[in-house]
């Protein structure tokens, strides 16, 4: 295949440079001002440390489900845990039912407001799950799993 | 600046339509042995199934955009309009995986995480990085001047895949809902296979989807010099 040369092609390391530089400094004003503040989630222990600037304003709170804190009334549809980062807990208070992987142990992402109360109320749950894929150990069904946490701790 | 005629001698498909049969028929095969292979995930369950397809979408879309990448820097290196071409073709196939991606993202979000979408930080990277391509594409379709779309192309193609490793590393630096990456210590021996197949499965499907696309625009370029050639040869 032939080629002609355009007569500025001496000149296209230059413009390569020129625009690697700007792109550069784009993508740092975009992303590096961002540095940690991105947070999709407070913990237990950030959320507790804001202190009474925590109260009442729409925050999201992560963690895990604490062992043996859920407690699911099928009456009211009333759910309530405890999240924990392993430092601090928050008692979270959630209505209608938790999407399908909730349980024990579990990662959660809860959206409402900390109330003054230290009861925290959850309008949307979230389960975070991990980046693990596991095969079920011999005699466990996933989905019983589920189904137990649901119907069995009801009133 | 007017784009010089050149000599065009587009490329042939050869052997290339079989390539493509055996990526299909590879793609296939790799589908099937992951979903009888693979028990229901501890978890998830049959979720699990979201990882054949999904994470391999996300990977072929980070090496597609490396070849935008490439022939982005290599034609603002050279000024070779081929190159500009396999660009755009690797813009296209790669934009279509980036979808792929978001799309089989929110299809698991929902039952998994209880929602289709969270504006964290590697959806929201993942969306800017798929806006960006189709800002791409649609620069291409206004610009008619060659030289003119295809530098400017090359510059928009270059800070798109910039955003690829922000992208990967986005679960990593801020806190994400979204799960860092697994590695063959998070995921059971039994998963591993199904997912390295369909990886290779979508990297061939990629290829050859991004050689056939290629072919098409060069054709396409060689009908607009030969017209042009013409033109010029009446006057």
């Amino acid at each position: 295949m032939t080629e002609t040369k355009s007569p500025k092609s001496k000149r296209r390391p230059w413009v390569i440079g020129g625009v690697v530089v700007v792109l550069g400094v784009f993508v740092y004003l975009l992303y590096g001002g961002l540095d940690k503040n991105v947070v999709f989630f407070l913990t237990p222990q950030e959320l507790l440390a804001k202190g009474t600037a925590g109260y009442d304003v729409p925050v999201r709170l992560g963690g895990q489900v604490k062992a043996g804190t859920v407690k699911w009334d099928d009456k009211t549809l009333r759910l309530t845990f405890q999240v924990t980062d392993g430092k601090s807990e928050v008692a979270v208070q959630s209505s209608g039912a938790p999407p399908q992987m909730f349980r024990d142990g579990m990662g959660v992402v809860v959206e409402g407001r900390f109330g003054r109360d230290h009861v925290f109320n959850s309008t949307g749950l979230m389960v975070k799950h991990s980046n693990e894929y596991r095969a079920p150990k011999a005699g466990e069904k996933p989905q019983e799993m589920y189904k137990t946490l649901i119907k069995g701790s009801g009133s | 600046m007017t784009s010089q005629p050149v000599a065009w001698n587009p490329p042939r498909q050869g052997r290339w339509p079989w390539f493509g049969m055996f990526a299909f028929m590879f793609l296939i095969g790799s589908q099937i042995t992951a979903l009888v292979t693979s028990p229901p995930d501890r978890d998830m369950g049959d979720l699990e199934k979201i990882l054949y397809v999904h994470v391999p979408s996300a990977w072929i879309m980070s090496v597609t955009f490396a070849i935008v990448m490439f022939y982005s820097l290599r034609y603002l290196w050279k000024g070779r309009e081929t190159d500009d071409l396999a660009a755009a073709a690797a813009a296209e196939v790669g934009t279509l995986f980036n979808g792929l991606t978001l799309l089989l993202g929110m299809l698991w979000g929902k039952p998994a995480w209880g929602v289709w979408w969270a504006w964290d930080a590697r959806l929201t990277s993942t969306l800017v990085l798929f806006l960006i391509f189709v800002g791409y594409l649609s620069l291409r379709s206004f610009v008619d001047e060659p030289e003119r779309r295809a530098q400017w192309s090359a510059a928009v193609g270059v800070l798109g895949a910039i955003n690829v490793p922000i992208v990967y590393m986005s679960v990593r630096w801020w806190r994400t809902l979204h799960q860092v990456q697994s590695t063959p210590n998070t995921v059971d021996g039994i998963y591993v296979l199904g997912l390295r197949l369909n990886a290779f499965a979508f990297l061939f499907v990629m290829i050859y989807l991004v050689r056939r696309r290629y072919e098409a625009m060069c054709l396409d370029r060689a009908a607009d010099h030969a017209e042009q050639a013409a033109a010029l040869g009446e006057k």
